[in-house]
């Protein structure tokens, strides 16, 4: 299947008729519909809370978000906020009668809530888009941590975000959870159905604080199937015999990596890494 | 839009997060409308120490609806308990306690939940940026060299 990524920016493939075209088709209905469901799933919400929904179309997700939890949304019904570019899909969402507040607006350029406002927040098959940086001026990694940085701190301490999408490739999926590590996420990365044309990745996103208080990756790395992303997490938890920052084991990775990048090192000899005895 | 959005939307504009009078937005020229919802007592509940109390009783009088007390309702003052004889029975025997949203907790869900901005505009304190309100959506995309 061809990427729509790929021919146009969003605000002009999301059309009239595309909007249409792809809210109508059961198909896709039943698509976002499961991945939405797996998306609550990891977000484990336990009661009522105020969710942002990036890049939320014509509201397909935020239907089963304002659903009660007797109809199979846990913690349900909740409030949501949406965010999306195309004015088309929002067109059809307020014909729907979404119970959601929408925005007319590109996550690409941050997230306008103050700090803290969110206990959580779900996209489903959006943020790759940010990766198409829509202008000259603007670049796809400033997009990227625009919105990460915001949407960081729209969530409250200890909230959560997953984010379904569709990386065209595994360097498109490095920069983006990496743009979300360095927005202060924990994050991980999990996949169903790895290596088939079904295969969805979810990003899974914690910030610290709250009920989380000290170790941030602590929750995705509990999920099952979650890849955890976070650098952070070899410094803090290394087990004994793991090579210390600045020790032999660790020199001499570095300059196998310097080398394999084209970059001259001086040769390993059995003084690498040693300390040097202060000199008077 | 609804009013508890409003306690919680920004200006967009870089140079204004920083500054204390890009929140609220003020609304102008704006058509309101009720739209009924459920009462949800958990979520209120969960809401309340997030709300900017004065802010929204700021905006409640700039849109020139009734005032709001001048402190936040407590958490234990949005259930009542209601005696009532218990469904089906009709021995006149019987009666159960049960809990029910208040007041406070009605008029609260009105405000927040219920009380909409349709159609105006908001406008930033800080840098004046007008955004529009149509058909109860506000339009956020920025003009490039503002982001
Ligand atoms: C495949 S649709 C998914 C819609 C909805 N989440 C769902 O699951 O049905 C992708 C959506 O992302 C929106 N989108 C793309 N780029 C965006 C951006 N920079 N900011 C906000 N929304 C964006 C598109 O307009 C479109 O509605
Ligand atoms: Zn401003």
């Amino acid at each position: 299947m061809s990427r729509p990524e790929n021919t146009l920016p969003p605000d002009l493939f999301y059309n009239d008729t595309e909007a249409l075209k792809y809210t109508t088709s059961s198909r896709i209905q039943k698509i976002q519909s499961s991945m939405t469901h797996r998306a609550l799933q990891l977000l484990q919400l336990k009661s009522p809370s105020l969710l942002l929904d990036i890049g939320c179309g014509s509201g397909l997700s935020g239907e089963i978000l304002s659903a009660p939890s007797s109809a199979g949304t846990p913690g349900g019904p909740h409030i949501w906020i949406g965010l999306d570019i195309s004015s088309s899909m929002l067109g059809i969402a307020l014909e729907k009668e979404v119970e959601g507040d929408l925005f007319l607006a590109d996550a690409g350029q941050g997230v306008p809530f103050r700090a803290g406002t969110f206990d959580a927040a779900i996209s489903i098959s959006a943020i790759q888009w940010l990766c198409n940086a829509e202008s000259s001026s603007e670049s796809a990694s400033g997009r990227l941590s625009r919105f990460f940085n915001g949407l960081y701190a729209s969530l409250r301490r200890g909230g959560r975000a997953v984010c379904q999408f569709y990386p065209k490739n595994d360097t498109q999926k490095t920069m983006v959870s990496s743009a979300a590590v360095r927005a202060g996420f924990g994050a991980g990365l999990l996949e169903d159905d790895p290596g088939t044309k079904n295969a969805k990745t979810y990003l899974v996103l914690t910030v610290g604080g709250g009920e989380l208080d000290g170790d941030i990756t602590g929750v995705v790395r509990g999920m099952e199937g979650v890849d955890v992303m976070d650098q952070r997490r070899k410094v803090k938890g290394r087990k004994r015999g793991e090579e210390i920052q600045g020790s032999k084991k660790w020199i001499i990775r570095k300059k196998e990596q310097m080398e394999r990048k084209g970059k001259v090192v001086k040769a390993n000899s059995k003084y690498t890494g040693r300390k040097r005895r202060i000199a008077f | 839009m609804k009013l508890l959005t409003l306690n919680f939307l920004t200006c967009a504009i870089k140079t204004c997060k920083t500054s204390p009078s890009s929140f609220p937005l003020h609304p102008q020229d704006s058509e309101l409308e009720i739209v009924e919802a459920d009462i949800n007592v958990l979520f209120l509940r969960n809401m309340l120490p997030r709300l900017m109390w004065n802010e929204l009783r700021l905006i409640v009088n700039e849109l020139g609806l009734p005032s709001l007390p001048e402190t936040a309702p407590d958490a234990s003052s949005l259930l009542e308990t209601k005696l009532q004889v218990p469904e089906g029975d009709t021995t006149g025997l019987n009666i159960e306690k049960i809990e029910v949203p208040s007041q406070v907790a009605k008029d609260l869900h009105r405000v927040l939940l219920e009380t909409c901005i349709r159609e105006g505009k908001l406008v930033c304190g800080n840098c004046g940026h007008e955004y529009k309100v149509m058909e109860g959506v506000a339009n956020f995309l920025l003009p490039g060299h503002l982001v």
